[in-house]
């Protein structure tokens, strides 16, 4: 097929954990189209054996980031026309992560950081205890609130260079969430969510490069919540050596 | 946006933090010099009074502005992040790093005419 108007040129990287290369496809260009109705497309009409991750093709799973043009993006809704530069769509897996075949990336890093950056709940109360009554409009839960639509996506994770430079850095995602249970006043041990984002690899490792914040696709602002954990790590110390 | 830089760092608040690495970075360089030239006082003043002359050259008076604006970069930049990091968030974190730009242009600027 001839790359006229009616289509597009698709660099895809095809490969494992040991290297790869990108291979070039020629696809139709439709009105409405997104880079993950591309990747179907290749995989259903061209190569049936091309691997990459999708689940709820709205926008709402987070499973279906990739590189798109050298910019994460999550691809379910990133339209063909924003992103096409010079007809030439060019997809890659996620980076800051392993690759394990094609498009999909070896998600493992991003949330063991979870983990260590204290992303569980740890209850201030049990089932006995009467539930404590948060006001929606009380100023900490107002904080909190703010980035609880987190969808694990991973795009500021593959956006940030901090990552990329420090392989023990938890990432924007992680410190995200430590500072929503900082902010919990269900969370029992406030003091043990800071210690676990203070230490090596912690926020303070954050250079505010802002790509977590510009590239979020649900628009969240990691850098201001990191931003947020700096402060309070800060006082914290300070009150401690008083 | 700039051409050739990778889509992910193609953005003024990335912009703001290379210009801070790199002016860090060069002062690294510039104050061992600079602090040995001042230690010359004290070792060998003829060879200071000659790289004081050395240093009227118009060439050198433009290579000083540089330097000039090297140093208020790195601290306006420096006083952004702490008041980034420190104080309740701005949503102007863009117009912050501008200002930052913009300052140390002004004031390299203004030391250049002064200098001349």
């Amino acid at each position: 097929m001839a790359n006229t108007n009616d289509t597009m040129t698709v660099k895809v990287w095809r490969g494992d954990k040991n290297g790869g290369a990108y291979q070039q496809f020629v696809v139709p260009r439709q009105d409405n189209q997104t880079v993950l109705d591309v990747v179907s497309w290749i995989q259903q009409n061209q190569d049936p054996n091309l691997s990459y991750r999708f689940a709820c093709r709205v926008g709402m799973c987070g499973s279906c980031a990739m590189m798109v043009n050298g910019t994460p993006r999550w691809t379910c809704r990133t339209h063909v026309n924003k992103v096409l530069d010079a007809n030439t769509l060019v997809v890659a897996p996620l980076r800051n992560l392993p690759p394990i075949k094609d498009l999909v990336a070896d998600m493992d890093p991003f949330f063991d950081k979870w983990i260590d950056a204290g992303g569980h709940h740890d209850p201030s109360a049990s089932r006995y205890d009467a539930m404590p009554q948060i006001a929606p409009d009380d100023a900490q839960r107002a904080v909190a609130n703010e980035s609880i639509e987190c969808i694990n996506c991973a795009v500021c994770y593959a956006a940030c260079d901090t990552v990329a430079h420090n392989e023990n850095y938890l990432g924007p995602a992680a410190l995200q969430r430590a500072w929503t249970l900082y902010n919990d006043e269900k969370v029992n041990d406030t003091d043990a969510v800071l210690a676990a984002v203070s230490g090596k690899g912690g926020c303070h490792n954050c250079h505010s490069q802002g790509s977590c914040s510009l590239y979020c696709p649900n628009e969240l602002n990691p850098m201001r919540a990191i931003a947020g954990l700096k402060a309070a790590t800060i006082k914290h110390q300070l009150k401690r050596g008083r | 946006m700039i051409k050739g830089i990778k889509g992910h760092r193609n953005h003024p608040l990335w912009y703001a933090y290379a210009l801070h690495r790199v002016s860090g970075l060069a002062l690294v360089l510039f104050l061992p010099l600079h602090f040995y030239v001042l230690s010359l006082a004290l070792t060998q003043p003829q060879r200071l009074d000659a790289f004081l002359h050395w240093t009227e050259i118009p060439a050198v008076k433009f290579a000083e502005m540089g330097l000039v604006f090297l140093l208020s970069v790195h601290l306006l930049g420096g006083i952004r992040l702490l008041v980034l990091e420190l104080l309740p968030w701005s949503p102007r974190q863009k117009t912050w790093a501008a200002v930052a730009a913009g300052g140390a242009l002004f004031v390299s600027g203004a030391f250049l005419l002064n200098a001349v």
